[in-house]
């Protein structure tokens, strides 16, 4: 009874309260991204934000919350009723299992893999499924093009999101996440992979469906795009698995670029300050560029974006990573595997 | 096997749509992305203007022209009371001239402000429309003191306008002509030189100057197209030929030029506004004729025959002479006309409005065949349609 009791339910029960201390305090940072979000833009466009909910609108994320839940789901009529339901569900759940690899501190991750670049890069892959579904079993033609539109989105940009990361993979010799943080110790990749880095970031906001490249969900032309039939919680899920991908993309930047919990100086009070907080706030800074854009940006056209994915993208990060492979052997710097 | 025939999909675009401004309904048959054909539906915002106005007198009919093209109010009152005063033989003191063409600007910039904003946000930057809505609304603050109403004015009437603008507010228009500018170098700064706008816009639409007088285009969509066609220099009214300025003319035609065209008309205009200002004369604002324009409160309180002159002008309204006019202005977004037949009596016989954007709606089809989903929509922004007057 206690073998079993040792070997199998307290484990579970250590796993189930690691999980929970990540997604319950993911999903209030995904509110208040909301909050945020329309503070930032509100600033921008000179104009004051929520600020009638609670002190300083603080509460609006949650009014938001409610009103979504309290609301009716409606099914279309013409819709495929089981992979209309199911779309959202997808999409939320793959916005939340990716950050099982996640270090958020030295040995602070709920699940320390060695191969957690390739782990994260296919949940994002797999993201793309929630969106066609969502967009074919909808039945509106609307729903239809955002859905056609954001595959293709994603799927090219991936291409190029793959390179970079190879680049920043051949620096480290490790697919484990903690080890890149490690690795970036001395400097962070983010000076010495520049060009990379914007790719990377540029690139994370097509495959997040951000402005400037948020036509799937085009509000000018598409209406809402894909999830243009969906509402209450249906909607909520992809609003919240929107956002939470936001946050993902942004603690990935981070980690292969901007030393993950790293302090910016390893000096006195610089390094006083616990690594999670400057995790925290270095995705809070990468969130911010999201929003910036957002509100300085027009969108591209379907074919501008898939020109700039294919043509310039690409041939770019394939060049450097030849480039970052030919200088690392040249200079015999080639790090040595580190076995996570 | 007989071969498969395609159906391209049909999309109804509106009328229910962000981008549709208004009551657009655009049936696109596309293929793929691709438009095949765009086939614009209207009237879901005709309210019988015309046919309203035969049974007004020729007073009640000017808040008609307000609801026509509701961004830019004025100018079509405008054209309605040159009609009138031309089938009258009446002239405008040169103060009530100068506040028509001080207004008739200040309606120009009100409708470039939302056209350049709203077209901006069809292609995706949203925040220079909440920098221009702040500007806007000042404008419609100056309107608001003048007459009393934000948008349906009711100011301009057939023998000057309805009232003298109260004191200061001259210094106030031009304390706001030093700051505005700024704020329009800044929309410029998101847009005129930003990349994605630029691919976003040019060689987007194109329409030769040809084409655009075949399409009866006019205002600043033909001006876009390289043609110098400005009523306000061609056949000036009011004051317009004693004012100093300049039509910007684009090269390409497409919805950059347009664009581009439209910025410098702001600026136009508020050189425009700022010689108005200054030149403005004293004097009276409308035609001292009684038969057409009411007495002052103050002279009914004494005279008798005014009194009977505010009485038979509010109830029975003044007879116009029997004869026909079209007159048309440059409103903000074209030639805007009004074909006035009159039979002699106090209601005009018939009253025929052209309004410009009618013309650029039908070249829709044209200008979006062949193009993508997201380029219509730049279209519809650059033409700058609004349904009030369209529909009528």
């Amino acid at each position: 009874m206690d073998a079993i009791l040792e070997t199998y339910v307290i484990p579970t029960a250590i796993i189930l309260a690691q999980i929970l201390a990540i997604v319950v305090p993911l999903l209030v940072a995904v509110a208040y991204l909301t909050y945020f979000e329309r503070k930032v833009i509100g600033a921008m466009q000179m104009r004051k934000g929520p600020n009638v909910v609670g002190p300083f609108g603080l509460l609006q994320p949650l009014a938001d919350g409610v009103k979504l839940f309290a609301k009716e789901t409606i099914l279309p009529a013409g819709a495929n009723k089981i992979m209309f339901a199911m779309a959202p569900m997808l999409t939320f759940i793959l916005a939340m299992i990716a950050w099982a690899v996640i270090p958020f501190d030295a040995g602070m991750v709920l699940s320390d893999i060695n191969v957690g670049v390739l782990y994260l890069f296919a949940i994002s892959s797999l993201g793309v499924y929630g969106v066609i579904m969502a967009g074919w079993a909808s039945n509106s033609k609307y729903a239809f093009l955002g859905a056609l539109r954001s595959a293709a989105q994603m799927v090219s940009y991936e291409v190029s999101i793959g390179f970079v990361m190879i680049t920043v993979l051949l620096c480290v010799g490790s697919l484990n996440l903690s080890a890149i943080v490690e690795a970036q110790r001395t400097v962070w990749f983010a000076i010495p992979l520049l060009p990379m880095f914007v790719i990377f970031f540029v690139s994370a906001l097509a495959e997040t469906n951000r402005a400037p490249f948020d036509l799937p969900e085009g509000e000018s032309e598409l209406v809402a795009g894909y999830f243009v039939e969906y509402s209450s919680m249906t909607f909520a899920l992809f609003f919240l698995g929107e956002y939470a991908n936001m946050i993902l993309m942004s603690a990935i930047t981070v980690i292969l670029f901007m030393g993950g919990w790293l302090p910016l100086f390893d000096i006195a009070p610089f390094n006083w300050i616990p690594g999670p907080i400057w995790f925290f706030a270095k995705i809070a800074f990468v969130l911010f560029f999201f929003l910036w854009v957002r509100a300085t940006f027009p969108r591209y056209r379907y074919d501008q974006l898939m020109r700039l994915g294919w043509k310039v993208f690409l041939p770019f990060s394939l060049l450097w990573v030849v480039l970052t492979a030919g200088v690392l052997v040249a200079f015999d710097w080639v790090p040595a595997p580190v076995l996570g | 096997m007989a071969e498969a025939q395609i159906k391209p999909l049909t999309l109804n675009f509106g009328p229910q749509h962000p981008a549709a401004h208004g009551v657009l309904r655009l049936v696109l048959e596309m293929d793929g992305e691709i438009v095949e054909r765009a086939d614009p539906h209207i009237g879901l915002l005709h309210r019988g203007t015309e046919k309203l106005i035969e049974y007004k007198t020729y007073l009640q009919a000017v808040p008609y022209f307000d609801r026509l093209d509701y961004v830019a109010p004025m100018s079509q009152e405008h054209a309605y009371a040159l009609a009138v005063e031309k089938l009258l033989g009446i002239e405008v003191p040169k103060r009530g001239q100068y506040i028509r063409v001080l207004y008739a600007e200040i309606s120009r910039i009100l409708n470039h402000l939302l056209n350049i904003t709203t077209f901006a946000i069809d292609v995706g930057a949203m925040t220079p429309l909440l920098w221009g809505f702040e500007e806007r609304e000042k404008l419609m603050e100056f309107y608001e003191r003048a007459c009393g109403a934000r948008l349906h004015a009711a100011y301009f009437r057939p023998g000057g306008v309805a009232m003298d603008i109260p004191a200061g507010l001259l210094d106030d228009i031009m304390a706001w002509t030093e700051t505005f500018p700024a704020l329009m170098d800044d929309i410029e700064s998101l847009l005129t030189e930003n990349r994605i706008f630029k691919q976003r816009t040019v060689d987007i639409g194109i329409v030769s100057a040809e084409e655009a007088q075949a399409l009866g285009f006019s205002g600043p969509c033909i001006r876009a197209s390289g043609l110098p066609w400005d009523l306000r220099k061609s056949q000036p009214y009011d004051v317009y030929n004693e004012l100093d300025f300049d039509i910007p003319i684009g090269k390409t035609g497409d919805c950059y030029a347009r664009y581009l065209v439209r910025i410098r008309e702001v600026r136009e205009s508020l050189k425009l506004i700022r010689q108005c200002v200054e030149k403005m004369p004293d004097g009276p604002v409308k035609t001292e004729d009684r038969k057409v324009a009411p007495p002052s409160r103050g002279e009914m309180k004494h005279s008798m025959e005014a009194l009977i002159h505010h009485f038979k002008l509010y109830t029975e309204g003044y007879h116009v002479p029997a004869g026909e006019t079209y007159t048309a202005v440059e409103a903000p977004k074209g030639e805007f006309g009004v074909f006035l037949v009159s039979d002699g009596s106090n209601k005009p016989y018939r009253c025929k409005i052209r309004a410009p954007g009618f013309s650029f709606l039908s070249a829709m089809d044209f200008l979006s065949k062949g193009h993508m989903l997201a380029d219509t929509v730049a279209i519809i922004g650059s033409l700058d349609i609004v349904f009030g007057e369209i529909d009528r």
